[in-house]
């Protein structure tokens, strides 16, 4: 796709794909995707069931690896390195790019061992420092007021929304650059959908988001840019007044106007 | 006609299903019934914590049994957890899945092996090697603990795959996009949310490892003294069962059903045990 982002070059690219192919196996779920990712602003991605928007988000965090026969050809750029290359630390990597799922994933354990997984593991023992950086983050994710009192408590006892927040929370605990969104709000109502999306535009100012929606309306309420896929093809990428208000290609019109998908 | 059979077949699958279960029943009232009065009259403190047994003497103190059942399967745990824990984890998350169909069947194998053939192995090849190699008499419970210790793994192994497994994939896939590397993950998320499957594993690999007779016979050498060492020669209190039964009368056949009456108790506490920490999920599926 030529002619989708002419504006690159005058704000700072935080993650650049060129012609990224992904295969499972013999099925080749994206195809010579283009795409750049703005410096804390919100990226979204759109399209129907099965177009690869979450595919291509998991390329970017290199979540893809975990399932088995996949290949990717194609560059995936993150501060100007190829976040494919052979010298890259897969672990280290996702300590910059975090992930929020679709289901909110808790692990058993106490609310606050879930907010200082990432710090532990990266090997942080300094218990002060941890409880500091516990009620950062806890206080960024709008939970620190409603959850104070109960750090011990199992993660898993929260409603569902307080739940996705706290994976929010546990994310930027570890102080990531860039945040990608699967569907955060599918399993969410519409009150809890509000918050995150509020979160969201709260976060956009210290971080980069990346976020793929079923939600048209989502998309056109919260993103900057975004990006419409289909059938492994990104169909088309500009901000996000351009694309549902003008759009070049009549898919995307037909798409956007509830024609399918 | 039809419905006439249809009744039958319910009729005769309802009387074997409770056959079975008063089998169970009667097995249990009957060493129950045997063995009860002797632990009354010769009082359950001095049945299990003197230690003399010498039935012509009337003396029917257990203590070196006990303490040998426990040492044996002590042992079995030391030899058979780490082992079905660690085999556990790397089948379940280090090996495709397709290989996996394959090992675990086998492995659950390993269970349908008869007793004698463990034993048969332990007497022929582990207590020579651990008599020339460590001394003793070889036939020990040190033999015992290892030949248990592997007739434990189906089960450990087994239960633990199941348990491992049943761990959301949504929780691995948080860790590892918290920058987490892939031992991390096990061991910090996916053991602890097995944890009880794992615990409950481990239990019923004791229950069998008490409950095992035939191997333990044949490779423990079965002196009734308390062990000092782990290449002495031992005698668990199943083995005591067996030896002795064929010419137990009286007093003596009363203890030795008392000591079933022991055995039959921890079994069944253990495996009680094992079924409310399976239940107890920490996390729903």
């Amino acid at each position: 796709m030529t002619g989708t982002h002419q504006d690159a070059s005058i704000i700072s690219n935080k993650i650049e794909i060129n012609s990224l192919d992904l295969f499972y196996g013999q099925f080749q779920a994206l195809k010579l995707v283009d795409m750049s990712v703005q410096e804390n602003m919100i990226t979204a991605l759109i399209g129907p069931s099965g177009c690869g928007k979450s595919t291509l988000l998991r390329c970017l965090n290199r979540m893809n690896d975990l399932i088995p026969g996949v290949r990717v050809k194609g560059k995936v750029l993150l501060d100007d390195s190829d976040i494919y290359d052979t010298s890259i630390e897969v672990a280290e990597l996702r300590k910059r790019v975090g992930m929020v799922f679709q289901r909110p994933n808790p692990f058993p354990l106490s609310i606050y061992d879930n907010v200082v997984y990432g710090l532990r593991v990266a090997g942080m023992r300094n218990a002060t420092r941890l409880k500091e950086i516990a009620e950062q983050s806890l206080r960024a994710a709008w939970l620190w007021d409603p959850l104070k009192a109960k750090l011990n408590h199992p993660a898993l006892e929260l409603p569902l929304d307080q739940q996705q927040r706290l994976c929010v929370a546990r994310l930027l605990a570890v102080q990531p650059e860039v945040i990608l969104m699967d569907e955060p709000c599918s399993a969410l109502d519409p009150i809890a959908t509000m918050k995150i999306e509020e979160l969201m535009l709260e976060l956009k100012k210290k971080y980069t988001i990346v976020i793929v929606t079923h939600n048209m309306q989502q998309a056109a309420r919260v993103s900057d840019f975004t990006g419409y896929m289909l059938l492994g093809e990104m169909i088309e990428f500009g901000q996000t007044n351009d694309v549902f208000t003008k759009p070049t290609k009549k898919l995307t019109e037909d798409y956007i106007t509830g024609k399918y998908g | 006609m039809s419905l006439i059979g249809e009744r039958g077949v319910r009729r005769i699958l309802a009387v074997t299903a409770f056959s079975a279960i008063s089998a169970l029943l009667l097995i249990a009232l009957f060493i129950l019934n045997e063995g009860l009065p002797f632990i009354f009259r010769y009082g359950l403190h001095d049945f299990l914590l003197k230690s003399d047994w010498d039935p012509q003497a009337g003396k029917f103190g257990i203590y070196p049994m006990v303490a040998a059942s426990l040492w044996v399967t002590f042992g079995a745990m030391v030899v058979g957890a780490p082992l079905g824990v660690a085999g556990a984890i790397f089948l379940s998350e280090f090996v495709p899945k397709s290989v996996m169909r394959v090992i675990k069947p086998t492995i659950e194998l390993l269970a349908a092996i008869p007793s004698v053939v463990y034993g048969f192995i332990g007497v022929m090849v582990l207590a020579p090697l651990i008599r020339t190699q460590l001394g003793g008499p070889g036939l020990s419970l040190l033999a015992a603990s290892i030949i248990l210790g592997i007739m434990i793994l189906p089960t450990v192994i087994s239960i633990s795959i199941d348990s491992i497994q049943a761990v959301p994939q949504s929780y691995r896939e948080g860790s590892l996009a918290l920058g987490a590397t892939t031992w991390q993950t096990i061991h910090m998320v996916t053991v602890r949310a097995a944890k009880s499957g794992i615990i409950a594993s481990i239990i019923l690999g004791m229950g069998r490892a008490i409950g095992e007779t035939m191997a333990v016979i044949m490779v423990a050498g079965n002196a009734v003294k308390i062990p000092h060492s782990a290449l002495d020669s031992v005698r668990s209190l199943t083995a005591n069962i067996a030896l002795e039964m064929s010419y137990a009368t009286g007093l003596h056949r009363q203890a030795l059903f008392a000591t079933g009456v022991i055995l039959f108790v921890v079994i069944i506490i253990l495996n009680s045990f094992a079924i409310v920490v399976l239940r107890k999920r920490v996390y729903k599926k």
